[in-house]
């Protein structure tokens, strides 16, 4: 509650440092209170179930996603998650050129998720986060990015549902801080939602 | 009542007289009298009415049939070859209406002549003389509303004959035919008409009368064209086919032009051309290949590409591939020069590789289709990558996590995939791995004595995983699960592929959870949770 709050005066706050008009992309309801992606945002995630998380929220709600330089993308994971397989851009090998790749994928995705091949420099980071802010396009980036919107950082995974020997993976309870800037917001997600 | 009427040209038992008509070109005496059949394996694929009326048939094994009709001709198959013996039959028929599409060599559809031409029957009287003037003895002709009424229609007409189903008259005309007719197209047919016939439905028209919902349901897909092309609502009028040569377009420039935005000015008319030279013959490109030829003076040179349209080539898609082939084949620059090309270009061609009907691409049939623009971004990235660079998961059947997924390049359809309804026992449950590895990674797990874990023929742990180690350090097992053991394609003989495994779920104290296989030979990581 508290968190929606600050986040209601942050959107405030940015809307009166004139900043452009960031349209809210849907986001997945396990993140309710803990961040809302808005368009032209970068995000930095730690993991591969956070990435496919926010990219599996604008899926659901019918908008096309994209995924850059994820070789092992777990298609049937992504379909539990609620990805719509038939609305989603896969370039597992984008190379030398995954910064035009992503570009290309900002100018026509809602939401798309990168994985670095190496590390940014901030000079691309920001040619492309400008193209990022024309678009109605959120980017996730597995990985590092230099000044993101917010970052998403797994702080402890409890698995359900094993013993030694015995049992199977059932739920994972996932402790994860959204930082932007200030202090930290601490949430717990419970997978499968 | 629909105003187009379609054609269909059939050449029974094609196969063999394209093997016929090659034999008689080695100089070889032959005849069309002869019996003759073209085995497949050792079995019959296809045989000519002579060898038919000696007690040959379709799947008889070679020794059956040449008990039954010792001095039978065996031919062996050849796709390439029927397809080339048809290309003049086409070309002929070509002269005399356009719009001839091949569904597969022996068979061919038009867009009936309606007034013109003295009327459809005269004109299947032109095009039957013409075709056996030209040397194709048994030809024979149907006309009807839908292209699969005309092709049952051809079937029944006599050799060198016609068969014209009235206006609005498919329907009515296919109601009475049996099911086994089915089996012209091919083992699934043949399947479906077999399972008619036992369930009493004998005509066509039987299954037509069923309830279009349970038709789906229980006969799937093919089932389900099945109805409606027995209830005369197939909208089927012609087939894709490989276009005659003069539908190339191409534009040279003088002087050679040196940057892609003038190229691409240039060019616009020319794509205008192409795109209207296909839809004058009731044709749509959608597949089309693109030749920008260098200047000799710049180093010469060719870039060539085949561009694939998920729905189908327009002027202004065309003039935004030659950008974006002209720009990647310049390789990636500051945005500067972006616009210069590698040499000044001297010649731009398009090649029109797959066509399809213009009927199968009209508006409204293609509401599943992606939105424009994430096709256009989508091109770009083929542009710089390559075409398969870009792919769409796609889900299938399986047992390991690397098997039960997949993925086909954008703008193809998914075929050959393992249906995904299955049990397939053995398959890990729960939650997927949202990383699934192309490739397994090594790993390592010992058991409280530092020995290398390894799992019995009866499939039990020889000891109790404590540690593993999968890319540099070893972690402590948190929690563990397994064996679930799979002793796959063990026929092959083959140890990478198949053999014992046995997977593990093992999280480590890091919280992280790994999908681990055991085979003989080691451990692999297959997957992650993450």
């Amino acid at each position: 509650m508290s968190a929606q709050v600050v986040e209601e005066l942050r959107e405030r706050i940015s809307a009166l440092e004139g900043g452009p008009a960031r349209v809210p992309i849907p986001t997945h309801p396990l993140l309710v209170g803990l961040l809302q992606l808005h368009a032209g945002g970068t995000y930095v995630v730690d993991s591969a179930s956070l990435a496919l998380t926010l990219a599996a929220g604008a899926s659901r709600a019918g908008e096309w996603v994209g995924f850059a330089g994820w070789q092992e993308f777990g298609a049937e994971a992504a379909t539990q998650w609620g990805v719509a397989l038939d609305r989603t851009v896969l370039v597992p090998h984008p190379g030398e050129h995954w910064l035009e790749v992503t570009a290309a994928l900002v100018d026509v995705l809602t939401v798309v998720v990168l994985r670095p091949a190496g590390t940014v420099d901030p000079k691309s980071a920001s040619v492309l986060q400008a193209r990022l802010r024309a678009r109605s396009a959120a980017l996730v980036v597995w990985g590092d990015w230099p000044r993101p919107d917010a970052r998403i950082t797994t702080r402890q995974v409890r698995w359900q549902g094993l013993e030694r020997g015995h049992g199977r993976l059932r739920e994972r309870q996932v402790r994860v801080d959204v930082r932007r800037g200030g202090p930290p917001l601490s949430g717990e997600l419970v997978y499968p939602s | 009542m629909s105003a187009r009427r379609t054609l269909v040209l059939w050449c029974p038992d094609w196969p063999v007289a394209a093997a016929l008509a090659e034999a008689a070109e080695d100089g070889s005496t032959v005849s069309s009298r002869e019996p003759a059949a073209v085995l497949v394996g050792n079995l019959v694929e296809v045989c000519n009415a002579p060898a038919r009326a000696e007690g040959v048939r379709r799947g008889q094994r070679r020794r059956d049939a040449q008990s039954r009709c010792p001095d039978l001709r065996l031919l062996a198959a050849g796709e390439e070859r029927d397809a080339r013996y048809f290309e003049p039959v086409l070309a002929l028929v070509e002269d005399l209406r356009p719009g001839v599409a091949a569904l597969r060599p022996g068979l061919l559809a038009v867009p009936a002549p309606g007034r013109y031409h003295g009327g459809e029957e005269a004109a299947a009287a032109q095009i039957a003389e013409q075709v056996v003037a030209a040397g194709v003895w048994d030809c024979r002709i149907g006309v009807a509303d839908d292209l699969y009424a005309a092709e049952r229609a051809a079937r029944r007409a006599e050799p060198q004959g016609w068969e014209v189903v009235p206006v609005g008259g498919s329907a009515a005309y296919l109601r009475s035919l049996p099911v086994a007719v089915l089996g012209d197209d091919g083992p699934e047919g043949r399947a479906l008409a077999d399972l008619l016939r036992r369930l009493g439905l004998v005509t066509l028209g039987d299954v037509a009368a069923l309830e279009p919902g349970a038709v789906s349901n229980r006969f799937g897909d093919y089932g389900f064209d099945v109805w409606r092309r027995a209830s005369g609502r197939s909208e089927a009028r012609a087939g894709p086919r490989t276009p005659p040569a003069d539908l190339d377009c191409e534009v040279s420039f003088e002087p050679p032009l040196e940057s892609a935005e003038a190229v691409c000015f240039s060019v616009r008319t020319t794509a205008e051309r192409f795109v209207a030279g296909l839809a004058e013959r009731q044709l749509v490109a959608t597949a089309v290949h693109v030749e920008a030829t260098y200047d000799e003076f710049g180093g010469g040179g060719v870039s060539s590409r085949t561009w694939v349209h998920p729905r189908c080539f327009t002027s202004r898609d065309l003039v935004d591939r030659v950008h974006w082939q002209l720009q990647a084949s310049s390789g990636l620059r500051s945005r500067r020069d972006a616009g210069a090309v590698r040499a000044p270009v001297e010649r731009v061609r398009f090649l029109p590789e797959t066509v399809e009907s213009a009927a199968d691409h009209a508006d409204g049939l293609w509401g599943g289709g992606a939105a424009e623009q994430v096709v256009r971004g989508v091109a770009r990235i083929q542009a710089m990558l390559g075409y398969d660079a870009v792919r769409v998961p796609v889900l299938q059947g399986g047992r390991s996590a690397a098997d039960r997924q997949a993925s086909v390049t954008w703008g193809e359809r998914a075929t050959g995939h393992r249906p995904v309804d299955r049990p397939w026992p053995g398959r890990i449950p729960g939650p997927a791995p949202v990383r699934v590895f192309d490739a397994p990674l090594p790993a390592e797990v010992h058991d409280p004595a530092h020995h290398r874990v390894g799992v019995t023929e009866r499939g039990v742990v020889t000891g109790e995983p404590v540690r593993f180690r999968i890319d540099g350090a070893w972690q402590p097992v948190a929690t563990w699960a397994g064996p679930w053991p799979l002793d796959d394609a063990w026929w092959s003989g083959d140890e990478e592929q198949g053999g014992r495994s046995a997977r593990f779920q093992v999280v480590g104290v890091d919280g992280r959870a790994w999908l681990l296989v055991w085979r003989p030979r080691g451990w692999l990581v297959e997957a992650a949770y993450d």
